[in-house]
């Protein structure tokens, strides 16, 4: 009770502290030293007319925070506010405190384009945290590449794409799926695939890769199904009794949305429970925050293959966690997506530091190499196709919708948006 | 495709596929009852169908809620409470927008079109604000879960017999209220002619305020009973709306037994076409025979004889 009675300053007071120490702390493993604004006069660092003053710097959070993809958003959304706290209790970038402008991409591709002509024409931005879907990112990537603007993009996503406006923290689909398929090959004995998604882009791209892959390089493997159905589609009982009549070794799921949580919900329902691994179910779309609306006892022991799980067990993680717990309430739960969010300020600022300078040519140029050891996946290093080098990971889902890490790959994966051998 | 199938293995694969036919029967039958009573009875075009199945879907999370923490004893009943509640919910809610809205616009049926379109987008918005933008996870009882094994290979699940017997009882309902009850020959002398219908004494405001709720409260039942094989968030009413209508015109508006009928037929091609295609093909065919009836028969599979 005596805690309701304090001011509310007080309350932000110590929330802010605890942020800035846990901060701190990561932070003191991968910058030794505080930047101060006076040494990088702003004519210096800023000279195409960014949105860079001498003491601060003003980046853009453009995410959907009304509409159908708000329920995804906001978690990247909360992560990116979170970094730019963070950075800004450590000293900022070269010394200047971020700020930020948050638009509201509205769950609609139009709306994306105009917020992010407005982000970089009017307001300057140095920089953008942003989209979710690749539809919203292909509506972005004209005016980023007209307008010169510099993109963070967060989400795991097909690949075939390689924009020099763009950073993708996410994993491009070959990061996501070949070691998971190769693990449940190898640990399980698996060797027949039933391949199954939501009608649009990732889903067939992503399964069209785990297809070459199971038929070209794996051993005795073999696809015995292949089937999509509409988003938003709610009856999956039909298709449940086809992979019962194909006996697979795996489902290879990767529905979205709410047709997701019909899917895992009717599966169980038919009598398939994911912990009985007869078949086995691997998935490429559920992440802890899917498992909340699904609930936990549907997915119990289902596989997902991502490179990031809330419940990692490394200090940098578990700072991270705390953080973001303190700063949006307890009952947060963190996926893949989120993590990948919370990268992108971190990475700018130290794309920004190496290269002494706001100005977006010379981010682009110092890019490609950077290191970010503070990553709550573990260290990650940005690849010269812009997308990350990173550990991929397979989690088993646990009844109170965390995920058991299982396996995790012994070096980081390569990168590879435009797969040989996969098209 | 079946060769290396034995027969008892066939046999049952389709004996599942003919329950999945049926529950799907079920689903749609839920889906449409609240829309074919307050489209085909008053006329009105209700795009915030979808959203009073949700509100009803929230409620069942609020008592799951509630049961788990106050009365954990009684939890594997909670379900039928909830139903209750969801239907008064939904219903309440429904004569508050009748009154306040539908009932200046019954001289023009389009325009009840945008007007229930944008109260859509507004509840949407409502639920995001209270409830959050991310889907709720509405815990079942365990007794409703997993499946039921008829023979060693034949296993039906729980849940959709429970959809199953609350479609027949629903339908038996709206089929007393409308077709054997006072109430129900005053709707229907409305609907036939409301001028006449008001000169002969019936109280034409109160029964549309009525109508206007009880399918309000249908669908917010449909919506509780969902939440075992969907999801519970602010969009997730969008995901029925356009199979709901699909339903109600192809079966005719105003016929009760037109909207059975014609979820009966659109559920088994679409459960047969799925098993035989892929699920996109089998929604594509769907449509395109439903269209191609209705460019043959626009009134639908059944409709009332009105002398006009």
């Amino acid at each position: 009770m005596s805690d309701t009675k304090k001011p509310n300053g007080i309350n932000n007071l110590s929330r802010r502290a605890v942020l800035a120490g846990g901060a701190a702390l990561s932070a003191s493993l991968f910058t030794p030293k505080m930047l101060r604004a006076s040494d990088f006069p702003t004519d210096v660092v800023n000279t195409t007319g960014l949105a860079v003053t001498d003491t601060t710097v003003t980046c853009g959070i453009l995410h959907s925070v009304t509409g159908t993809m708000a329920i995804s958003e906001t978690g990247s959304v909360q992560a990116e506010k979170l970094a730019i706290e963070q950075i800004n209790a450590q000293g900022g970038i070269l010394g200047r405190k971020v700020e930020y402008i948050q638009e509201d991409g509205a769950s609609d591709w139009p709306t994306f384009a105009e917020k992010a002509r407005k982000l970089l024409v009017n307001d300057k931005v140095a920089s953008v945290m942003g989209c979710w879907t690749s539809a919203s990112r292909k509506a972005v990537l004209p005016v980023f590449e007209q307008h010169n603007g510099f993109l963070y993009y967060p989400t795991f996503y097909e690949g075939l794409e390689e924009s020099p406006n763009v950073i993708y923290t996410g994993q491009e689909a070959t990061q996501q799926i070949i070691a998971g398929l190769d693990w449940v090959n190898q640990t399980k004995g698996a060797k027949s695939f039933y391949l199954l998604g939501s009608d649009y882009i990732w889903p067939r791209t992503s399964n069209k890769i785990a297809r070459k892959h199971i038929e070209n390089f794996m051993d005795g493997c073999k696809v015995v199904g292949e089937e999509y159905y509409p988003l938003g589609h709610t009856q999956f009982n039909s298709v449940i009794n086809k992979i019962r009549l194909r006996k697979p070794d795996v489902i290879y799921a990767i529905v979205v949305g709410g047709s997701n949580v019909a899917f895992y919900k009717q599966l169980k329902a038919a009598g398939i429970d994911p912990s009985e691994e007869s078949p086995i179910v691997l998935t490429i779309s559920v992440t802890e925050d899917e498992i909340r609306g699904i609930g936990g006892e549907n997915v119990d022991g289902a596989y997902a293959c991502m490179k990031y799980f809330q419940s990692l067990e490394n200090e940098n993680n578990q700072e991270f966690v705390k953080a973001f717990k303190e700063m949006w309430g307890e009952d947060m739960v963190i996926g893949d997506v989120t993590q990948a969010a919370y990268l992108g300020p971190w990475l700018w600022k130290a794309a920004v530091e190496k290269a002494g300078s706001f100005d977006v040519d010379k981010v682009r140029e110092a890019s490609p190499g950077i290191e970010f050891t503070g990553a709550p996946e573990g260290y990650v290093r940005i690849h010269e196709n812009h997308h990350l080098w990173s550990k991929t990971r397979v989690g088993r889902a646990k009844a109170d919708g965390q995920y058991e890490v299982v396996y995790e790959t012994a070096d980081l994966v390569e990168p590879d948006p435009f797969p040989e051998g996969y098209q | 495709m079946f060769s290396d199938y034995s027969m008892s293995e066939l046999t049952a694969i389709f004996a599942m596929q003919g329950f999945a036919g049926l529950i799907l029967f079920s689903v749609f039958v839920l889906m449409a009852l609240g829309l074919a009573i307050i489209f085909g009875q008053m006329g009105v075009i209700n795009m915030a169908h979808g959203e009073f199945m949700i509100l009803g879907a929230y409620v069942t999370y609020l008592m799951s809620n509630l049961f788990a923490d106050y009365m954990p004893a009684l939890f594997g009943m909670y379900f039928f409470v909830a139903m209750i509640f969801a239907f008064f919910a939904s219903g309440a809610l429904g004569m508050l927008v009748e009154w306040s809205l539908i009932r200046h616009l019954y001289k023009r049926p389009l325009d009840t079109l945008l007007a229930t379109w944008g109260l859509s987008l507004i509840l949407q918005q409502v639920y995001r604000s209270v409830f959050g933008a991310r889907e709720v996870g509405v815990s079942i009882p365990n007794w409703m879960m997993g499946s039921y094994p008829i023979t060693d290979l034949i296993e039906i699940p729980i849940n959709g017999m429970f959809v199953m017997t609350l479609a027949i009882s629903i339908s038996l309902a709206v089929y007393i209220m409308m077709y054997r009850s006072g109430w129900g020959k005053q709707v229907r002398a409305i609907n036939n002619n409301r001028q006449m219908a008001d000169a002969v004494g019936i109280n034409t405001a109160w029964t549309d305020r009525m109508t206007f709720g009880i399918g309000c409260g249908v669908a917010g039942v449909a919506g509780s009973a969902f939440t075992m094989i969907g999801s519970t968030g602010p969009t997730a009413g969008q995901l029925y709306i356009v199979d709901t209508f699909l339903v109600v015109v192809f079966g005719g508006a105003g016929s009760l037994l037109g909207t059975i009928a014609s979820a009966f037929s659109i559920s088994q091609a679409q459960s047969i076409m799925e098993f035989f295609l892929s699920g996109s093909m089998a929604k594509v065919l769907t449509l395109l025979v439903v269209v191609g009836i209705l460019m043959v028969r626009p009134q639908g599979l059944f409709t009332l004889k009105l002398r006009k």
